[in-house]
């Protein structure tokens, strides 16, 4: 199983651990979300990076104390049609302001690493044949897109006001960042008017 | 007498297995399954069709009348078979 | 009509070139079919039963007679010269072949057509009334949002992967010919005292196996914050709908199970959470979407009801068809023209590609060069001068475009049934076909008056058969087809669910029901009561007892 990080392929520091194997000290690990609620504490007592698998059911308003000290959450597809795993991703990064690796495991197509890219995952765990190949080829299929997801991209909105409206081309480039919870158009538009 | 009965990949068509384990759109070049063991190796060989690119949704059918003069026992597949009972200008014949 | 620009452009072709890579990788095995499936259905293009269908999106079902020409060049070219309107202003192919789709929807593309995501888990074509931005009665045009909508839906990377289906719909009038309240989203457009436009949002209609009339979920939202509430709507439905059961996944399943105020109060707190962000629709947007959306430059014109009344008075079938098809304009001296696709003997809905062609002629000739479709499989000319009139008349009465039956009995949404559908139980366009050869008068029709029929071929409900005022369902009893029929449906604003009539009827028996149904109603009615109300006031017994004889000696099974 290859795992592509931030668009590189890269090894996997991390080890997922079964709920009733004993927890390594020096291992960096990704447990479940049983095992966290249960020895969160333990967890997050060692200095080895801990990380988090969410199963499609398990919402990331379970996560609670210690969410921004996981290295890692990876959200499970347990089949490529449950969609859920979109949603919890936009939440742990605009909501819960989460900054670690937000990884794709399961079920994944090709074709949805464009959308997991755009709602905020950095790390997709998959196997094909050439699988750096293939996620520049999926993750480039859209050049342009309509919806804000809060990754910072500008969407074509931005894109077409920037055209139309030479005051806001002079603006900073692109919309609202991951961290920068503002609404990009408000702002631009009354700090003009 | 059982036939079995597929889509083609390629444009969708309705086929039917003959007797070289080909498909075919005329029910009359369909093969007829008479025994367990014949419908089981046929539809084996379907499966290999699947993973061959060639047809989708293989399923056996009952076939009723004589030659010449064949069409399948359900009305869904006699649809399928001879073309929507509407629109006679919009027929294919099972040879179309 | 919106025009894309290079962003809209370039966004349909990688999407085509995609779908090209996706079909060259199934062709070669490197997807299955199972992999492929959402694929091909998040592009509209379904596996039927003699071949591939391809659902074209007409949104909010306004199109160009430009984009009909091409509709009409796709069925000669890639089908077998036909087409087919939907419930939900889509047009439908039926014998595309899946090594040809991708050059199609290269052609779609290029006059600003797509199929994307008219199938799928997914947000589905935005639907608005088919008088958008013309009606008399209008209180603000729905189409500029339908856009709006459209834009903020289209591969949407949260949301591509629903529970199920998703469909919106928008009426700008208090007559809701959009069927709002039948839809997972529906948006009602209002006035406050102030003369500023609002929303009031609707959540959880659908017809299916278990219908339901939708809840408001919001009286009153700003128009600003359109995109925000749908999003926290939305984001709310993926996370917690069904994803156990398909035929339990929608929102109005969800809505339903916890009740529409537990629903609003999800909604609500992640709403709160995001709605002056990036999604907020700044006036700039607004206006710069609304002017595509600007009417044309109307003349000044006299009434002339004169000269059409003597004109209704030499010629009974013009006079028929005035009443029947033709409606108030906001503009004086303009009307609004129907054409209706059920003449007797035609598949309701179908359209050949010469009549596709005809009609963009005439459309050119008579209304701007616009074509709008409605959901209830006909086809609407939104500016005729009233002078024309009586011309357009003859030139759709020389193509047999003219029946004079909009609303009316014959006027039957009929789903493709059996005949195409792989999903279907029974066949409903002879059903269709059979109650249109029993009513070929049709001066008792206007005598009749409004009264929908709608029939649907399986309990997918793509007939919309639960929102007819006689609504019919096929259904398979021991390998035989049988109709069960209701009574007392609606979509307007005054939305119901019909009442189940009695047990299944054999097919050769369905135009005579229908017939005794009219019948009991014409002896029942007081003065100016259409079928619908006429049911309302008396129920369903004296139906009942005219269909299936004295219902207290008969086991309505």
């Amino acid at each position: 199983m290859a795992l592509i990080n931030n668009g590189a392929l890269v090894e996997d520091d991390f080890v997922y651990l079964d709920d009733d194997a004993n927890l390594p000290e020096d291992d960096a690990v990704i447990v479940s979300l049983e095992r966290w609620q249960a020895s969160r504490e333990n967890l997050l007592r060692r200095s080895a990076p801990i990380g988090l698998l969410l199963k499609s059911d398990q919402l990331p308003e379970c996560i609670g104390e210690g969410l921004q000290r996981l290295a890692v959450i990876a959200l499970e597809f347990p089949a490529f049609r449950d969609g859920r795993a979109y949603s919890y991703a936009r939440l742990l990064r605009d909501k819960y302001a989460y900054k670690g690796e937000l990884r794709a495991v399961g079920d994944i197509l090709l074709e949805q690493l464009h959308f997991m890219v755009r709602t905020g995952f950095d790390s997709f765990e998959f196997e094909t044949d050439d699988p750096l190949r293939d996620f520049e080829v999926a993750a480039s299929d859209f050049s342009v897109w309509y919806q804000p997801t809060g990754d910072g991209r500008d969407t074509a909105s931005e894109l077409r006001w920037r055209h139309l409206d030479p005051v806001l081309s002079t603006c900073p480039v692109a919309g609202p960042k991951r961290t920068d919870n503002a609404s990009g158009w408000r702002s631009f538009l009354a700090r003009r008017a | 007498m059982q036939m079995i009965i597929a889509s083609r990949l390629v444009d969708g068509r309705v086929v039917f297995m003959d007797d070289g384990a080909d498909w075919t759109d005329s029910i009359e070049d369909g093969v007829c399954l008479e025994t367990e063991t014949e419908t089981v190796r046929r539809m084996t060989a379907a499966e290999l069709a699947i993973e061959n690119c060639e047809i989708v949704d293989p399923y056996l059918i009952e076939v009723v009348g004589e030659d010449g003069e064949r069409r399948p026992a359900k009305i869904r597949e006699a649809i399928r078979a001879f073309g929507p009972s509407v629109r006679t200008d919009q027929l294919y014949s099972s040879g179309g | 009509m919106y025009r894309y620009d290079e962003f809209d452009e370039k966004l349909v072709c990688e999407r085509v070139e995609q779908f090209r890579r996706q079909v060259e990788r199934r062709m070669s095995g490197e997807l299955t079919e199972d992999q492929f499936k959402p694929l091909r259905l998040l592009n509209g293009l379904y596996m039927q039963l003699h071949a591939y269908m391809l659902r074209v999106n007409i949104p909010y079902g306004s199109l160009s007679s430009k984009q009909m020409r091409v509709f009409a060049h796709v069925a000669r070219n890639y089908d077998k010269g036909f087409g087919h309107f939907t419930t939900r202003q889509n047009i439908q192919y039926n014998w595309v072949k899946l090594e040809e789709v991708p050059d199609l929807l290269k052609e779609l593309a290029e006059v600003e057509v797509t199929a994307i995501q008219s199938s799928g888990n997914c947000v589905r074509n935005i639907t608005a009334d088919q008088y958008a931005g013309r009606a008399a009665e209008e209180l603000a045009d729905p189409r500029p949002y339908c856009e709006l909508l459209r834009q903020y839906s289209l591969l949407h990377p949260e949301f591509s992967y629903l529970p199920r289906k998703f469909k919106i719909s928008v009426t700008g009038s208090p007559t809701d010919r959009a069927a709002v309240a039948l839809h997972d989203i529906g948006l009602r457009m209002h006035l406050n005292s102030s003369g500023k436009m609002g929303f009031e949002i609707l959540v959880g209609g659908g017809q299916g196996r278990t219908p339901f009339i939708a809840h408001t979920i919001r009286e009153w939202l700003d128009p600003e914050h359109v995109l925000s509430y749908v999003e926290a709507i939305l984001r709310v439905y993926n996370i917690h709908g069904r994803r156990d059961n398909i035929y339990k996944a929608r929102i109005k399943i969800v809505v339903n199970q916890m009740g529409i105020d537990k629903y609003r109060e999800l909604v609500d707190e992640e709403w709160e959470r995001i709605k002056d962000g990036s999604l907020n629709v700044p006036q700039k947007e607004i206006d710069r979407i609304n002017d595509y959306f600007a009417p044309p430059v109307y003349e000044t014109l006299e009434d002339v009801s004169d000269d059409l009344d003597s004109l209704r008075e030499i010629s009974a079938d013009f006079d028929r068809w005035m009443n029947s098809n033709v409606v108030a304009h906001k503009s004086a001296g303009y009307s609004i023209v129907n054409i209706t696709l059920k003449a007797p003997d035609r598949v309701p809905g179908d359209i050949t590609a010469d009549d596709m062609d005809a009609l963009a002629d005439l459309s050119e000739r008579y209304s701007f060069g616009e074509i709008r479709v409605s959901h209830r499989q006909n086809l609407t000319f939104v500016d005729v001068q009233q002078r024309d009139l009586h011309s357009l008349w003859q030139d759709l009465d020389a193509i047999d475009l003219a029946t004079p039956n909009l609303g009316q009995l014959t006027d039957i949404i009929c789903c493709p049934g059996l005949d195409f559908c792989s999903l279907a139980n029974a066949r409903s366009i002879p059903v269709a076909n059979d109650i249109n050869q029993h009513f070929l008068d049709v001066d008792r029709l206007a005598l009749v008056g409004d009264l929908t029929v709608n029939i649907s071929g399986c309990m997918n409900a793509c007939g919309h058969h639960h929102v007819g005022n006689i609504g019919i369902l096929g259904v398979d009893k021991r390998g035989k087809e049988f109709f069960q029929l209701t009574l007392g449906g609606s979509s307007d604003e005054g939305a119901s669910l019909g009442d189940r009539l009695g047990r299944g009827l054999p097919q050769e028996d369905v135009p005579e029901a229908i017939e005794a149904i009219v019948d009991r109603y014409l002896e029942t009615r007081n003065d100016g009561e259409r079928f619908l109300d006429t049911y309302r006031r008396v129920g369903i017994k004296p139906f009942q007892n005219a269909v299936y004889g004295d219902v207290s000696t008969k086991v309505v099974a």
